[in-house]
């Protein structure tokens, strides 16, 4: 005789189905990418990868705890994270990059469900500190060679500075390649990017935030198989949208189109794959539209006041810190209570 | 006399919290004239509850009717079938009994007597084990081989002429207790004191457990039963108006329902969303008429009391002919039920003998719950009898106990919980501060006393924590330290 508390049924959803299906919904962002910047994509997002499932591993031998790759988190911290860099990013720094995420991001604070930030942010962050050139050194989409040979700064040994890439720009004879992301051009040069080159992945961008349209699409597989909170895009792009609209329709052409606002930089990234991180989103559903809307006001702020050009790392980052006191003050609303 | 429907002296404070006076109320849609589809446009206009869960139904043997199992070589009878005193033996061992003798009286106002489910020699009088699987007196009876079905130990009486008084000490004489599962005797419910009014009677055809379908059939086979049942339910509870509420899933349990409805509009039946935990009561009172149930409050606060389509049902069939409570329908189910269906099973009989006639023998590493399996409780031994609040026998096998016990994971904050509980809780919250032994934050600020402990939080972690099962460890423990 067995004997358990009830309930005695469940649904059968586990922590590990829903991070595969994460994994699978970056799958096709993966290829797009790839087919974009060819050899050296590939063996970007490889090598993050599996440096964020040996940190992952590592950790598990030092902490003496039970083998966690088999729950896909660290796969997704390392894909994200991949994605999250420029197609020329060294492959040693991408190393760093994914130690740092998974030692820094998670195993301090105990491993998945415990860590306070999204470790491929945290990642990420501490490469931009760290490489501050090599992570704004953007490559050309589309060269012709790039099925055949990497970029040359991919291959960089080891804690060398990155190979110059100038000389295998002109050789590829991209036209009109001019290295600035759209946003970087919007504010050094109030240059307006057309759409068609944003949705095309033509312009100069991280590896997985080329294409708004394919993050989308790819978001919305997640939203309808119930693996993603759907609040949380529209609060951060909603947010975003709103603010950015007021500050065009009032401050006028000083402050940059919404739909550069929308379609470049890490936005759709950010608000469909990082903010909805579930271990550092609030789970109150008052909490997350707050959590969404101050992640896309505080993009925005960024993007246009700040020093930098993207925003949308610190503002999750941001949201990450304040998702636990959102959660304490924007409870749910109990069934019968008094109003 | 029958107790008056409007007093003047109708409690202010209890209709203080209506939106309307009960003689304004709008007589509820999906009445005899509406279909299944515009009852079920009503109830999602009128919102429903929020959340829950859609477990798979599992509800296996719909088109079987209920049948009847042999009877049991003993039967064993715990004292305290109900909620309340337990009764107190009129018989004393090797004493013959009839089917249908009363065997133990009530004992005072909130209890409810016995009566002998076969015929039959009273064995012994000492303590066995009862539904909860603790030792608690019973009533030992070695059934006669030659026990027949028929009930012997009857009078019938004219429900019509009782006044209120006759009426309610009635229900309690012949034993009738919540069959939902709480047990709580039918009359000490129905019976609304002098300071509060109820207006509305709420019947609970929900069902909404999977697996279980006893009270799906007993709407299916009894209609007739259930509106004498609820006619007299509306006479004792002083009701002027009564709504039927059965989840959409159950339309031909409606269809049967519908021709037996009164002209009058006095009872209405009304389709609900099929959604787990449809059929708790606060959930019903909102799907059907909008209204929150006041936390900590009950249903009686605004103006209803709600029962169930099985205790209505068999207190139409036995209160007109004066025959105490002996047996109810049980679903029998599960993976290792090898004839499953729905059974009339006389109280006392034991799970062994149950599973010694339905069950599977090759079903090894098994568990045995009684209920349903969303809030049921597995049965600690096979000598535990079925009774009084016993809805269904259900038992599963290893692999069905493998998939939530094999592995867990630290909470990932993925909010299914909080998306999934009906009364608006965190239990994603709850369950950090139980794992840390914060019992008492975990009252004054998350609002453990609402939990009903329906276990969707459980049902829908992904990360397999025992949620409920912490929740209700924290009651237990915060209930046990209150200085009596």
């Amino acid at each position: 005789m067995q004997l358990r508390a009830s309930p005695h049924l469940h649904s059968g959803r586990d922590v590990p189905t829903i991070m595969r299906h994460v994994v699978y919904a970056l799958l096709p962002i993966c290829a797009f990418s790839i087919w974009q910047y060819g050899l050296s994509s590939l063996a970007l997002i490889v090598t993050v990868t599996l440096s964020c499932l040996a940190a992952e591993r590592i950790s598990n031998k030092l902490s003496g705890t039970v083998n966690t790759l088999s729950d896909w988190s660290a796969t997704i911290t390392g894909v994200l994270l991949a994605l999250t860099l420029p197609p020329a990013f060294p492959l040693w720094m991408g190393t760093v990059a994914g130690f740092s995420a998974v030692w820094l991001g998670k195993s301090l604070f105990g491993g998945l469900g415990h860590n306070a930030f999204n470790p491929a942010l945290v990642g990420r962050a501490f490469v931009q500190a760290a490489f501050p050139t090599a992570i704004t050194t953007w490559a050309p989409a589309f060269a012709p060679q790039r099925f055949t040979e990497f970029i040359p700064s991919t291959l960089t040994l080891p804690l060398m500075q990155p190979n110059d890439i100038s000389a295998w720009v002109a050789a590829n004879m991209v036209d009109g390649f001019t290295g600035a992301t759209p946003l970087a051009r919007w504010k050094f040069e109030h240059f307006v990017y057309p759409v068609q080159d944003m949705i095309t992945g033509a312009a100069s961008a991280s590896t997985g935030e080329t294409s708004a349209l394919l993050l989308v699409l790819c978001g919305l597989y997640l939203i309808a198989r119930k693996f993603m909170d759907w609040r949380i895009p529209v609060a951060v792009v909603g947010s975003a949208l709103l603010l950015a609209l007021a500050f065009r329709l009032f401050g006028g052409d000083e402050y940059p189109p919404v739909h550069l606002v929308l379609l470049s930089g890490g936005l759709m990234l950010g608000a469909l794959f990082m903010a909805t991180d579930m271990a550092t989103s609030p789970v109150s559903p008052r909490a997350v539209w707050a959590y969404g809307a101050i992640i896309g006001v505080v993009t925005i702020l960024i993007r246009y006041f700040g020093g930098l050009t993207e925003g949308v790392m610190y503002a999750i980052l941001f949201g990450n810190a304040l998702a636990p006191l959102l959660d304490k003050y924007l409870q749910p609303k109990v069934f019968g209570a008094r109003r | 006399m029958d107790r008056p429907v409007h007093s003047e002296a109708g409690s202010a404070k209890g209709l203080s919290l209506l939106p309307a006076p009960p003689a304004h109320l709008p007589l509820v849609e999906g009445s005899k004239s509406s279909h299944g589809l515009v009852s079920l446009f009503s109830s999602w206009r009128r919102g429903g509850f929020q959340r829950g869960v859609h477990p798979a139904p599992h509800k296996g043997t719909l088109d079987q009717p209920i049948k009847r199992m042999p009877f049991s070589r003993k039967l064993v009878l715990p004292l305290a079938q109900h909620i309340g005193k337990p009764s107190v033996p009129l018989v004393a061992v090797g004493e013959e009994v009839a089917r249908g003798q009363l065997i133990a009286r009530c004992d005072g106002a909130l209890s409810a007597p016995i009566h002998a489910p076969a015929d039959g020699v009273i064995e012994a009088i000492t303590p066995r084990p009862n539904t909860r699987g603790a030792w608690t007196d019973a009533i030992v009876l070695h059934v006669y081989e030659a026990s027949t079905q028929e009930v012997r130990c009857n009078q019938p009486q004219d429900v019509d002429s009782m006044d209120h008084a006759q009426l309610i000490a009635a229900i309690q004489q012949i034993g009738m207790v919540g069959l939902g599962g709480a047990a709580f005797p039918s009359h000490a419910k129905l019976n609304v004191p002098a300071d509060k009014q109820v207006h509305t009677l709420i019947v609970n055809g929900c069902e909404c457990e999977p697996y279980l379908t006893c009270d799906y059939k007993l709407m299916r086979e009894w209609p007739q039963e259930l509106m004498a049942g609820i006619r007299i339910a509306l006479r004792a509870s002083g009701a002027t108006r009564a709504i039927i509420g059965v989840e959409d899933n159950k339309l031909d349990a409606m269809a049967a329902i519908r021709p037996h409805l009164p002209a009058d509009g006095s009872i209405t039946l009304q389709a609900v969303a099929t959604k787990y935990p449809q059929g708790a009561e606060k959930m019903l009172i909102k799907s059907l008429l909008g209204l929150d149930v006041p936390n900590g409050g009950l249903p009686s606060q605004l103006g209803l009391v709600v029962h169930n389509v099985g205790t209505l049902a068999l207190l139409g069939r036995l209160l007109p002919q004066g025959q105490g409570l002996i047996e109810r329908v049980v679903t029998l189910a599960g993976p290792g039920i090898k004839k499953p269906g729905d059974y009339w099973i006389p109280f006392g009989t034991t799970l062994r003998s149950i599973l010694d006639w339905a069950g599977d023998p090759d079903c090894k590493e098994r568990e045995v719950i009684l209920g349903g399996p969303m809030m049921g409780s597995a049965a600690s031994t096979l000598d535990i009898p079925v009774s009084k609040g016993t809805s269904g026998i259900l038992v599963f096998d290893k692999r069905m106990l493998e998939p939530i016990t094999k592995q867990s994971w630290a909470c990932i904050h993925c909010s299914e919980c909080v998306n999934a509980c009906p009364m608006g809780l965190n239990p994603s919250q709850l369950g950090m501060l139980s794992a840390k032994l914060e019992f008492d934050e975990m009252a004054e600020h998350y609002h453990l006393g609402d939990c009903f402990e329906c276990g969707c939080c459980s049902y829908v972690c992904p990360s397999h924590i025992p949620l409920v099962q912490q929740f209700r460890a924290a009651k237990a423990f915060l209930r046990e330290r209150k200085p009596i």
